[in-house]
């Protein structure tokens, strides 16, 4: 069972962890899922748990995933933006949870964003 | 939507759009009366009774990034189409509470599916707002209350860091199984997952 005492512990870890954080100071990456009825409908559940659990397993502190609202482009749905400080932000258009775990790999951690995935390859 | 779940999760971002800083999830099943009813409450700031009349008409919304509003009209027919319906009471300045009820052994009513995937993304992303969910089987309860998480947590600590997230989904899974242990059969293809 899971217990309050283990949610404690927890606790006192993530103390730790966050003094080490604080220190580093850069501006970070965020991940913006679109959370509206259609992305919802589409799928965006799935998607964004997928970025939260790769991002946590490889360690990103710098990567924040949040969420918006309808940006119009419905059909495309789930769409991910993706904001690097100082680059142009990318915008992947049907993803899946499969695709989100590619794009934490390519786009997050070694920095080359998956072009096959965004709205533009998909517009073409 | 394929999934109660992803109505509530659609329906809660309404409450958050609102202001909200505390929404209840309420899922209670009750096999004797086959019912299941589903509940969205929130504190945020609630609508008049112009605007309570009008969010039955998809095409009624107040955001202006397009016209139509599909979310409470898309839960709705999944309520009467199970049987059931949808009401909403507001008070301006109080609140909002939507209620869904679903004859639940109703064969066109959508499983109620994940939960806890709804619960944990709204938790997630909202670190601002408090979510209370409780679950009722019959006579069995459940509740997780982000307020009770947070007093342990303190405030340095965040809902949203990843082993305090991991923690409340297992704490969650766990709480919703022990519903349904040895309740006898079920007619639900919800717990199968």
């Amino acid at each position: 069972m899971k217990s309050i005492e283990e949610l404690k512990a927890i606790r006192d870890k993530a103390r730790e962890k966050m003094t080490v954080r604080d220190a580093s100071g850069e501006e970070g990456i965020r991940v913006v899922v679109g959370m509206a009825t259609c992305g919802i409908a589409a799928g965006a559940r799935p998607v964004l748990n997928a970025f939260v659990d790769e991002v946590a397993k490889r360690h990103l502190p710098n990567v924040t995933v949040t969420q918006t609202g309808c940006i119009g482009m419905c059909q495309y749905e789930p769409i991910v933006e993706v904001l690097v400080p100082g680059q142009e932000k990318v915008t992947y258009a049907k993803m899946t949870p499969e695709k989100a775990a590619r794009v934490v790999v390519d786009h997050l951690v070694n920095g080359n964003a998956v072009a096959e995935y965004t709205v533009g390859s998909m517009l073409k | 939507m394929r999934e109660l779940s992803l109505n509530v999760l659609d329906i809660a971002q309404n409450s958050l759009s609102a202001g909200a800083s505390l929404v209840e999830i309420g899922v209670a099943e009750d096999t004797g009366q086959d019912l299941l009813v589903l509940t969205v409450r929130d504190n945020g700031r609630g609508m008049t009774p112009a605007q309570q009349a009008a969010v039955r008409d998809p095409f009624y919304t107040t955001r202006t990034t397009r016209r139509v509003g599909m979310g409470v009209p898309l839960f709705r027919m999944a309520a009467e189409m199970a049987g059931g319906g949808l009401d909403i009471a507001s008070v301006p300045g109080e609140g909002t509470v939507l209620t869904a009820r679903f004859v639940r052994s109703h064969i066109d009513r959508m499983p109620v599916g994940d939960m806890c995937g709804t619960v944990t993304a709204l938790i997630r992303m909202n670190p601002q707002v408090n979510f209370l969910y409780r679950r009722r089987f019959n006579s069995r309860e459940m509740a997780v209350d982000t307020r009770e998480l947070r007093q342990v947590l303190g405030e340095e600590v965040p809902l949203s860091d990843p082993d305090v997230m991991e923690w409340i989904t297992a704490y969650i899974q766990e709480q919703e199984d022990s519903l349904t242990e040895n309740a006898g059969p079920q007619t639900d293809a919800d717990r199968s997952r």
